[in-house]
């Protein structure tokens, strides 16, 4: 195995146009586990931690440009506040070791129907800037996810950062896992309210092959809201019921050794009907941010 | 020939350390070196030279292998030796208590991951490369997977002895042994064999199969000695019976075949068997250079057996005051593939399989099985753990037909000191069941269910997952008393030898006690000073590296080696110290009545004579070595199971407290409570770290923990997905310990480990049951079950 390490962006561009099948490493946590597995057999990996554009985040033109190589502890630590969705998902993630190592762009790059990072992007309507040596580009999160473990990603392309908006409203960001920490999610749900916009955005982690938006739910929300948003007035428990029915109804899960197709049907019903009714309680309080 | 190195550190396996006695707090002496990482496991072993050794395993629960072309393997360059079980000199199977497992396959395979071939080769992955190239031509037949339709027990047996043939199994690969797939069948007979009773209450339940989730993978390294034999550095739990199996497979005697343990991870019993002991000794003495093998973590899921799963059904009957009348008791254990300790475990499963209860009429079958599955064999509750979440289910449901409270109803039929248990034995020695819950309900409960604004997301279930902010939260409390047998039972010869040395080094007196007692973590070593610096007197204490160089020291299980090893450790100090008395007698030059040893001297308060232990034993070593037995156990009798039939009861009590999402069906226990009596706590902080310890293992049971297989095989053979509990899932808790002497034991201790191991699911299952009033016979407990999904 061999072992590239850029010291720039332009160098670690050019390195990956040079050798298509290097495996990219950041966090390593998701490569190191196929390596010592021996799922994963690189000929070459390109080192990306010493390349210091991808380590940092910064406002960028009304959003926040988060370098694909940050860890989550930092995202936890210096975006709590502008991007709460993300942030509690990151919370979420793995062991503090975990935290201090994984990054949001290796959670993109492996593609995982579970990873938690997803559904907050989706919820926020985050955009993913790619670059290679052809140039950069930026994909709606939403068309980044092509299939288990498939991303919108070129060959010869990189993840430079992740884009997103700081929310003007709430959001949450709830995670299913048969134990209390460190476990890979069962069923995941991301919500986030843009009363600027009156719009509201979902995601769905873990109930189908990718990670997933529900459509229908964030239309019935937004409509049922169009009277509320100024008046601030009470959700009414039957429009978060029928919300959380409706997440449900926009997966498609398995059965797996994590749990049936069945719970997690169920789990997203609930977990979707809370976060709403909890993402709402915040915004009569006029509070953006969360519990 | 030279040993190994060890890296990262080179430190050496013999240990020393100052104070501590027996009843203190003393240090572990390998503490430090594994908090900081130094401490070389068995898997950093290493020499120079040495070579890697891989095994080839059968992707096939069930198959005839056809042929073995290992050709293939041979060519690829750094390759040293490819074996099949052509290659084995001696016995080709071996086993713990059946020799009916072979060391590489023969005709059959008979589990998902059997081994099948080995390589050799100068680095790891070229030996794991060479090993994928083997051609084994099999046959894949249908797998064999429950225990029942194994034994051709159709329904539940709870009247007739002998089960009816059914011939739904009867295709040509349906018996996996030749002896058929009953590996043993206990009866326990006792008293009116038709018992009526004015309340009844029947109940199944299922365990599935755990895994004792040690970190320290299956490792050890084989280097050939010059003498044509063969030193085995490996982590084990009872390097005697291993060297036995090992000899036999290679056709060689006990002089020749030489262990040593080396650090070991953790074992809770999946040690006990052979893994990688008779591979690395083949490849060292087929190729003449040291060979290393280290499963690594998938491997070692299908590289120790695991907690034999259990289908159980019960029947007690209860008079209206509550007085238990009768118990009848049905009980499977898939033992998987091979017999491994399947007898053993039945025969713990049956004769305690109702509890810590005085019952009148007693009829349990309890049978061991052979199916296609993972073999199964010793884990830390070793049958008891299964039988106990039956029978305190059986228990609470009783108590709910009767509407009384259940701790009270366990108290009016615990077992004391004097009651004869369902095999006939009289408890003669403490059994405080009564005063372990008694204990427990007077322990104040945690505060309530937090809510409102200021609920800790960590305190929730689902953690910061952030699944609840108090919705659905239901909060349940549930109590457990268990019983199980210290030490092997049955008639086995149990024994442990020690030999301790007394000498002087740089003026000062110095022990050193050499066993051959496997420390897997639970501090033994410790024990082993401290009974030694309290017989002796002095402070500075080796314990010499584990190995065969002395007796057998018995198995570190069944809650043993503090007792057995402790008490042959304490004899030959005794031995040792009526030697230097003697010596010193004869420097004072007349009879002294009240020589004792302490502090380094020799002393009377009578005479008031305090000569220093170096003047007394100059240039003189003194040792001894002693082989010590704990009273005689006796084999059962085999259509009634009556007799005595183990030495020693340890008995712990727990009380869980629960908080269910019910709407979501996660669990977070908030409070686990034990009591527990251990004769005499010989290192309290010991104790309480196997409390904390066993009842994590226990929780981990009752919530998450489970080898899932599917077909014969293995679904989640990783720590991804075979969930142990984290410092999130594993609450803080309220221990208390008794100490009332048990008069047959050195100092009247009990094993330790076990117990709390036993109690604890089962609380934690009466919790869940009761914040959501459903019946839960399954454990591990999953969200499904939960919320109907
Ligand atoms: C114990 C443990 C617990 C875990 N728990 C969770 C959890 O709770 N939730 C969760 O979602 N995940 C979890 N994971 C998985 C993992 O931590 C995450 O997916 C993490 O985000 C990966 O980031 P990384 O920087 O470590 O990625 P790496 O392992 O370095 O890389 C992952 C993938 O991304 C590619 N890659 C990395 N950076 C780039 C880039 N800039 N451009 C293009 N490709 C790139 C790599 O080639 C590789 O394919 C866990 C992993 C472990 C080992």
């Amino acid at each position: 195995m061999d072992f590239l390490q850029p010291a720039t962006w332009e160098e670690a561009l050019e390195a990956k146009a040079a050798h298509r099948d290097a495996v990219p490493i950041a966090g390593g946590t998701d490569v190191m586990v196929g390596i010592n597995f021996g799922r994963l057999r690189p000929s070459l990996l390109l080192d990306l931690t010493r390349v210091p554009e991808l380590q940092q985040w910064a406002d960028d033109d009304g959003a926040v440009r988060l370098g694909a190589g940050v860890p989550y502890a930092r995202v936890i630590s210096e975006l709590g506040d502008r991007l709460p969705g993300l942030a509690m998902a990151a919370r979420t993630i793995g062991s503090p070791q975990i935290r201090n190592r994984g990054t949001v762009g290796g959670n993109l790059a492996t593609a995982s129907p579970a990873g938690d990072a997803h559904p907050a992007l989706l919820a926020a309507d985050a955009e993913v800037e790619v670059a290679s040596t052809r140039g950069t580009r930026r994909i709606p999160v939403t068309e980044f996810y092509r299939g288990v473990k498939r991303s919108a990603l070129a060959d010869d392309e990189l993840i430079a950062a992740v884009r997103i908006v700081p929310p003007r409203g709430p959001q949450q960001y709830s995670k299913i896992g048969t134990r209390n920490a460190m476990v890979i999610a069962v069923a995941a749900f991301g919500l986030a309210l843009h009363p600027d916009r009156r719009a509201v955005g979902t995601g769905i982690g873990s109930a189908a092959p990718t990670p997933r938006r529900a459509p229908a739910a964030e239309e019935y929300l937004a409509g049922e809201l169009d009277g509320l948003w100024d008046s601030r007035a009470e959700l009414p428990a039957a429009t978060a019921t029928r919300f959380g029915e409706l997440v449900a109804e926009a997966s498609a899960p398995i059965d797996d050794v994590r749990g049936t197709a069945r719970y997690r049907v169920h789990a997203l019903s609930v977990m979707a009907r809370r976060a709403l009714t909890w993402a709402w309680a915040d915004y009569r309080k006029g509070d953006p941010t969360c519990a | 020939m030279s040993t190994p190195t060890r890296t990262p550190s080179g430190a050496p396996a013999q240990m020393t350390g100052a104070g501590g006695r027996v009843g203190d707090d003393a240090q572990r002496p390998d503490g430090v070196l594994k908090v900081r990482g130094e401490f070389a496991y068995s898997s950093d072993l290493w020499m120079e030279d040495m070579l890697w050794g891989v095994t080839l395993r059968s992707p096939h629960p069930h198959a005839r292998i056809r042929s073995i072309d290992v050709g293939p393997a041979l060519a690829v360059p750094g390759v040293y030796a490819v074996l099949t079980s052509d290659d084995v000199p001696g016995e080709k199977v071996y086993g713990l208590e059946l020799a009916d497992q072979p060391v590489l396959a023969l005709d059959v395979v008979r589990y998902q991951g059997e081994p099948v071939a080995l390589v050799a080769a100068d680095h790891p992955d070229t030996a794991r490369r060479a090993a994928a190239r083997i051609v084994v031509d099999y046959d894949v037949w249908e797998p064999v997977t429950d225990a029942r339709v194994a034994l051709g027990h159709p329904t539940w047996n709870q009247l007739h002895d002998a089960p009816a043939e059914v011939t739904e199994l009867s295709r040509e690969s349906a018996n996996l042994h030749p002896h058929g797939n009953l590996v043993r069948h206990l009866k326990v007979r006792k008293g009116d064999p038709e018992p009526t009773a004015d309340v009844v209450v029947v109940g199944e339940y299922e365990v599935g199969m755990q895994d004792q989730a040690f970190l320290g993978p299956e490792s050890g390294l084989a280097v050939p000695g010059e003498d044509g034999g063969v030193d085995l550095y490996v982590a084990t739990q009872w390097l005697h019976v291993d060297q036995r199996q090992i000899c036999a497979a290679l056709a060689m005697p006990p002089d020749k075949v030489r262990l040593t343990l080396a650090g070991v991870g953790g074992a809770f019993g999946g040690r006990e068997d052979l893994s990688m002991h008779v591979h690395a000794c083949l490849l060292a003495l087929h190729t003449g250079k040291p060979v290393k093998m280290s499963y690594n973590r998938e491997e070692s899921f299908f590289g120790h057996v695991h907690r034999h799963p259990a289908t159980m059904r019960y029947e007690h009957g209860a008079t209206r005051d509550g007085d238990l009348v009768y118990v009848k008791a049905t009980i499977y254990f898939d033992g998987g593939a091979y017999a491994s300790s399947t007898p053993a475990v039945v025969g713990n499963g049956g004769t305690m399989g109702i509890g810590p209860y005085v019952v009148p009429n007693v009829h349990v079958d309890c049978y061991g099985a052979y199916t296609n599955n993972p073999p199964c064999g010793a884990m830390r509750g070793f049958g008891s753990v299964q039988t106990a979440f039956a029978y305190e289910s059986q228990m609470d449901a009783l108590a709910a037909e009767l509407g009384t409270d259940p701790v009270e109803l366990r108290c009016r039929n615990a077992m004391e000191q004097g009651s004869e248990t369902p095999t006939g034995q009289v408890v003669d020695s403490p059994a405080p069941v009564v005063e372990l819950l008694r204990r427990l309900e007077a322990m104040p409960l945690p505060p309530d269910v937090p809510t409102g604004d200021d609920v800790d997301l960590r305190d929730m279930p689902g953690g910061v997952s952030n699944t609840t902010h108090g919705e659905g939260v239901r909060r349940g409390v549930g109590y457990a008393v268990a019983y199980k047998n210290v030490a092997f039972s049955e008639g086995f010869d149990d024994h442990s030898t020690a030999r301790v040395r007394l000498e002087v080094v740089g003026g000062e007196a110095v022990a050193t006690v050499h066993t051959a007692a496997a420390e897997v973590g639970q501090g033994l070593v410790t024990v082993e000073q401290q009974i030694a610096r309290t017989e002796l007197g002095v402070d500075q204490v080796t314990v010499h590296p584990k190995d065969t160089s002395v007796g057998s020291a018995g198995s570190t299980s069944a809650s043993r080696q503090t007792y057995v090893t402790g008490g042959a450790v304490k004899a030959a100090c005794e031995a040792v110290r009526a030697r230097v008395l003697e010596m010193a007698r004869s420097v004072v030059g007349r009879p002294v009545v009240d020589l004792r040893l302490d502090g380094g001297k020799v002393v009377s308060d009578l005479e008031g004579v305090a000569l220093p232990l170096a003047d007394v034993l100059g240039d003189e070593v003194v040792e001894e070595t002693l082989e010590w037995r704990h009273r005689p156990t006796e084999a059962v009798d085999p259509e009634t199971g009556q007799g005595f039939a183990h030495v020693q009861y340890a008995f712990s009590a727990h009380r869980a407290v629960v908080d269910v999402d019910t709407e979501l069906g996660l669990v977070k226990v908030v409070e686990m409570a034990c009591t527990q009596d251990v004769g005499k706590a010989i290192n309290p902080q010991a104790v309480v770290g196997q409390i904390q310890g066993g009842t994590a293992q226990g929780l981990g049971l009752a919530v998450m923990e489970e080898i899932l297989v599917r077909d014969g095989r293995v679904q989640n053979p990783s720590f991804t997905d075979y969930l142990i509990p984290t410092v999130l899932d594993m609450p803080p808790m309220r221990v208390e310990i008794l100490e009332y002497a048990d008069p047959h034991a050195p100092y009247g201790l009990r094993g330790v480990g076990e117990a709390p191991n036993i109690s604890s699911g089962p609380a934690v299952l009466a919790a869940i049951r009761q914040a959501t009033g459903l019946p839960l016979t399954r454990v591990p407990v999953r969200p499904e079950h939960l919320t109907g999904t």
